[in-house]
């Protein structure tokens, strides 16, 4: 146990490590998640193709397969950047396909009557868009979005191994593999790390869910 | 479609606008596309020995690269096949335990699902190739990633067929205890077997999800040779990340779409003979309008159960519908509403 309590400090700045991660790739994927879901709903075909082409090709692939293209095949193009961005990019793109399709899902799931409503007052596209289904939308969207996130937080540890390092299971992997530590021990810490995060963020979104739900 | 519901059918003018978004967008999709073409024609992407050790049959390299390929497809199915077969059999045991079980007995249960549903599933394979070493077990890592699937996986399906048995019917369970079937044989003859049907589709995407986590195998060190890995060795090989990057996206994807294919039909047959045993059942033609629209915007929420057959509609016949045939129609239904069940069953998780 004294391997917890002696590299606390190392557990500490994995833990920081991978919110920083899940803090990015949080704002990066809604707003790609978000910017897709329009397309699929908006009335241009072409758009609405490329957002279900999108979705279908990252719904069934693995993220692995989503940061080796970020992380090996943007640099072979020249396109450079820091191994952490590639990594939260890569993740980004991921999640923004789940994003999207619970946000469209949240779209589909408010009653018909109120679009009709919407648009027999006379609203544009737009305006029954975001003045009537989005804020009915974004409520109903509340637990599947919310799972999505809970996903993300657990998929951030796959960067640390694909080489972003630093975050909480690569801690974990450098103080087995480099230092020698019980292996048990170290898979505590690094357990115990994730479930602070995913936990309370389970019981937010569930006490969010409650405070947004609409009875319909 | 959803998306009707959204605006008129458009006029004159509306045509002329969303012919126009529709050109821009082409324009700036293509755009981009050709911007991406022209660099990857720069930095010399386009030259033959890239591609055709992958794509190409008349490649000397051809055949020994699609012998790993077939290596790699094997050992990723392997592993989902094998993960999956576990998890459903411990996730049913668990589901069983924790039903079974008063408020206070299942507590243990209820807080492992929860532990290990909170865990990245990378670091329980990460750690099952660890710990089951040192602890001296001698499985080969292709039963490490399996464990390590195994994990995660039978607490998510044990969820999946919670949520099922919560979404039956409440005078199923009733029925089977009127009956004299003690809890556990009405839970295992009665509210599984359905549970299990309701959820399949959800089952079956889950299982997309096992696949795509195969790929997380490279975590473990000598991990076995699934489709990654094969992808890695290539791109070490011939130097050719971007094409081994569509590769292992084409093979991927093609091996999900056909799962979810599956799924799909797996489904319909399912409504089909659930549909036969109601075949006599009619509804008057209000109903069935109503009943359409709702189908149509289930399934479009991500929701599995799109029994969208449409009843032959035959006015003044409403008098006709027994009621035995309510449980089967609700049973069938888990809608969005079904808080409980979107949050297990919804294939819309990005897995791990």
């Amino acid at each position: 146990m004294s391997v917890l309590v002696d590299n606390i400090d190392l557990f500490w700045e994995g833990f920081l490590r991978s919110l920083e991660i899940i803090v990015f790739a949080l704002v990066g994927s809604l707003v790609l998640g978000t910017v897709l879901a329009m397309m699929r709903v908006s009335p241009a075909p072409p758009l609405q193709r490329f957002g279900s082409l999108y979705v279908a090709l990252v719904r069934n692939s693995p993220l692995t397969v989503m940061l080796f293209f970020t992380a090996f095949v943007l640099p072979a193009l020249g396109f450079n950047a820091e191994f952490f961005w590639l990594g939260v990019l890569g993740l980004s793109l991921y999640t923004a396909g789940f994003v999207c399709e619970a946000i469209r899902s949240g779209i589909n799931a408010v009653p018909a009557g109120q679009a009709e409503a919407a648009r027999s007052i006379g609203l544009t596209f737009g305006q029954s868009l975001g003045q009537v289904i989005m804020p009915q939308a974004f409520r109903s969207v509340v637990p599947p979005l919310g799972s999505v996130i809970i996903a993300m937080q657990k998929n951030s540890a796959i960067l640390g191994v694909f080489g972003v390092g630093g975050d909480l299971l690569s801690v974990g992997n450098r103080l087995i593999s480099a230092q020698g530590f019980a292996v048990s021990v170290v898979f505590l810490g690094v357990w115990v790390g994730y479930l602070a995060i995913t936990l309370p963020t389970g019981a937010l979104l569930g006490l969010l869910e409650r405070k947004v739900a609409i009875v319909r | 479609m959803s998306t009707s519901v959204l605006y008129d059918a458009p006029g004159p003018r509306a045509r002329r606008r969303s012919r126009i978004i529709s050109v821009v967008s082409i324009a700036v999709i293509l755009g981009l596309l050709a911007a991406a073409a022209w660099r990857l024609g720069q930095q010399g992407q386009f030259s033959p020995e890239l591609w055709s050790p992958l794509f190409w049959p008349g490649d000397d390299d051809f055949v020994t690269v699609w012998g790993r390929v077939g290596t790699g497809i094997r050992n990723t199915l392997l592993a989902a096949a094998a993960a999956i077969a576990l998890s459903l059999a411990i996730g049913v045991a668990v589901t069983t335990t924790r039903l079974m079980l008063g408020r206070g007995g299942r507590l243990p249960v209820v807080v492992l699902v929860e532990l290990l549903r909170g865990t990245p599933v990378v670091v329980l394979i990460f750690f099952s190739g660890k710990i089951l070493p040192a602890l001296g077990v001698g499985l080969d890592t292709f039963w490490q990633l399996v464990i390590g699937l195994t994990l995660y996986n039978s607490v998510v399906i044990a969820e999946i067929l919670r949520a099922g048995v919560a979404a039956l019917p409440r005078g199923q369970r009733e029925a089977g205890l009127a009956i004299g079937l003690t809890k556990r044989q009405t839970l295992l003859t009665i509210q599984m077997p359905q549970a299990f049907r309701l959820m399949l589709p959800a089952l079956i995407s889950q299982l997309v999800v096992i696949v795509k986590d195969t790929s997380l195998a490279g975590i473990i060190l000598t991990g076995p040779e699934e489709l990654l890995r094969i992808g890695e060795q290539l791109r070490n090989f011939f130097g050719n990340p971007l094409q081994v990057a569509i590769l292992l996206i084409i093979l991927f994807v093609t091996i999900n779409v056909l799962l979810s294919r599956l799924a799909t039909y797996v489904e319909r047959k399912l409504s089909e003979s659930r549909s036969k045993v109601s075949s006599d059942l009619d509804v008057d033609a209000d109903q069935v309008a109503d009943a359409t629209t709702a189908d149509d915007r289930r399934t479009d929420a991500g929701d599995a159960s799109g029994h969208g057959r449409r009843v032959r509609a035959r006015p003044g016949a409403l008098s006709r519908r027994s009621p035995a045939s309510r449980p089967t129609q609700s049973a069938n239904s888990v809608g969005p509403d079904d808080r409980r069940a979107w949050r297990t069953t919804s294939p819309d998780n990005p897995g791990g």
